[in-house]
């Protein structure tokens, strides 16, 4: 029997992974990733929660999610484009002109 | 099964937001329609300006009482409204001092008036919204168009960067706030911050250990956005990255929009869960004031030293939240439109004395400004007596009715904390006049370029200043009468 309890669960591994994600991986477009999968996995949380609690405002919250990340994803995606048309790198760890 | 009646849709309600957005619409038209000439872009700053003026014109809100609408997801009352006026305000005073210097920076396309209303938009929908939907789409609305303004300069690398950084930690934070809200969702049961403030204190405060991880999220996402150490990493590069007029922009509206959303998601769905997320917060404001203050002293640019004093501000915002009384909630009203004031002027001074391909962002190229130009120094110095909270400035009142309400709640250490950081601020923002009056010039000063639009803008800024500090009752009262719909 698949029970709540395991959704959120797995919800909260992808979140971490999506966390671990952001800090070790150095590539803008696989840290852009590991961002989404933070918010898939607040889907997937919403979602199981809505169901359980027999209420419609979680799945309401998952479309709104969803439509945030891609607009999230069409400006990131072009930031990163302007960024390697003038470094010709997205790697986070040379892009470093500004330090305190 | 919850219903969604059609009935609780107020159109009206919305107005001042449906004009902003609409007139974004009608700058990104008009730049298409109208000939490439950049000279003809004049218009879309004065569309963008009567856009504001209509929206602040429209904003109304009933008297005394709250107006929900939209199945109570959309609450019109005082507090919202002395919100708007603020945002309201520091988009119109961007726009006055962007439209010269976007001019000179060769970024003066079209889609930058509109960005700065749609980001207007997303705040005064966040200090509006009255559940955690509406909060998360106003958030979102705000920083996207952000993200993009940052950038705006595309062919600058420093540019890039900013906007990159800011995107990826942005969206980051975002993560967490969203994470934060489904665990609230989860355990409590709903969305709406009134339902979330009634179950809480049917069960007699926060037990259940999610409940508590989703505040705790949540305050990590909005701490985010209005720059509290340590999630602070972000602004000074930030700052110094975005074009000068983005970042006087982003140092106000966003932050005063974190602040409304803090306030009322804190205030009004957790007030009853009072003594857990005081101590959060309690430690936040102690490590942002100092290390907002303590690391500014180290700067050589200005626009970086300002980053820091706004890590400062927020700090001093977080002791009002602590407090959390009438006078907090008041005292952060009145503070944020303070604020409003003397940054965004201080910011139209940097932008100024910029010239194409030289920013003049160096604290030291400020040297002998007080014999160059009298009238700039002079508003430069208002500018840094008000943020350091020397009488009689809008400063020092707003720094003022905070620590009272600090006091007032019984938190004198964090009061005597914030007066110590206070004191520490004046270093800095005093070594900016020091240097302005007492040095000799370093280097030429170029004949400046002084558009009427940002004269106007100081002019605001120091009649904004000195009027809040001098008769700060008028404003204050209005501010009250805010906070009472707030519970």
């Amino acid at each position: 029997m698949i029970t709540i309890t395991h959704y959120l669960v797995l919800s909260a591994i992808l979140f971490t992974v999506g966390v671990i994600g952001v800090l070790i991986r150095r590539n803008a477009i696989i840290i852009f990733m590991c961002i989404e999968l933070m918010l898939n996995a607040v889907n997937l949380s919403f979602v199981a929660c809505a169901h359980y609690l027999n209420s419609m405002q979680g799945q309401l919250f998952v479309f709104f999610t969803m439509t945030v990340a891609a607009a999230e994803a069409a400006v990131g995606l072009a930031i990163i484009v302007a960024v390697f048309r003038n470094k010709e790198t997205i790697n986070i760890d040379d892009i470093n002109i500004m330090k305190w | 099964m919850t219903n969604v009646s059609i009935m609780t849709f107020n159109i009206l309600s919305i107005l001042p937001i449906l004009i902003l957005s609409g007139f974004g619409m009608i700058v990104l038209l008009v730049d298409v329609l109208s000939s490439r000439r950049l000279g003809e872009k004049n218009l879309l700053a004065y569309i963008s300006l009567i856009g504001i003026i209509l929206a602040a014109i429209f904003a109304r809100s009933p008297a005394g009482t709250t107006l929900f609408s939209f199945n109570e997801s959309f609450a019109i009352d005082n507090y919202s409204l002395f919100f708007n006026f603020i945002f309201l305000l520091s988009t119109g005073l961007t726009i006055l001092i962007s439209h010269s210097y976007i001019k000179r920076e060769e970024i003066n396309h079209g889609e930058y008036y509109a960005l700065i209303l749609f980001s207007t938009i997303g705040m005064m929908l966040m200090a509006a919204g009255a559940d955690l939907l509406n909060i998360f789409i106003g958030l979102e609305v705000m920083s996207i168009s952000i993200y993009i303004l940052t950038g705006f300069k595309r062919s600058k690398l420093i540019s890039n960067e900013a906007s990159l950084k800011y995107f990826l930690l942005g969206a980051f934070a975002t993560g967490f706030l969203l994470y934060g809200i489904s665990l609230v969702y989860g355990s409590t049961g709903a969305i709406n911050l009134k339902q979330i403030a009634s179950f809480i204190a049917s069960k007699g405060g926060i037990s259940d250990p999610v409940l508590l991880m989703g505040m705790g999220l949540i305050i990590i996402g909005l701490g985010f956005k209005v720059a509290s150490v340590p999630f602070h990493a972000w602004v000074p590069d930030v700052y110094e990255g975005a074009p000068t007029a983005i970042t006087a922009f982003m140092s106000v509206g966003p932050k005063a929009a974190g602040f409304a959303a803090f306030l009322r998601i804190l205030i009004t769905a957790f007030g009853s869960a009072h003594d857990e997320w005081q101590k959060i917060i309690y430690i936040l404001a102690i490590l942002t004031m100092t290390t907002g203050n303590v690391i500014a002293i180290a700067q050589t640019n200005i626009k970086r030293m300002l980053a820091y004093s706004s890590i400062a501000h927020a700090g001093y915002l977080l002791i009002a939240l602590v407090s959390a009384n009438d006078m907090g909630v008041s005292g952060t009203l009145f503070y944020m439109l303070a604020y409003t004031f003397m940054n965004i002027g201080a910011f139209a001074i940097v932008i100024v004395l910029s010239r194409k391909g030289d920013e003049f962002i160096q604290i030291n190229d400020y040297a002998g400004l007080g014999f160059k130009h009298p009238l700039l120094a002079l508003a430069m110095t208002l500018f840094m007596f008000s943020m350091a909270g020397v009488p009689p400035t809008a400063g020092f009142v707003g720094k003022f009715y905070i620590f009272s309400a600090a006091i007032k709640s019984g938190y004198i250490g964090l009061a005597v904390i914030g007066v110590i950081n206070s004191v520490i601020s004046v270093y800095y923002y005093l070594r900016i006049t020091v240097i302005m009056y007492m040095k000799e010039p370093t280097r030429e000063f170029a004949p400046l370029t002084i558009s009427p639009l940002i004269v106007a803008a100081i002019a605001i800024s120091v009649i904004g200043t000195l009027h809040l500090g001098i008769f700060p009752s008028k404003v204050m009262e209005i501010a009250q009468q805010a906070t009472l719909m707030l519970k």
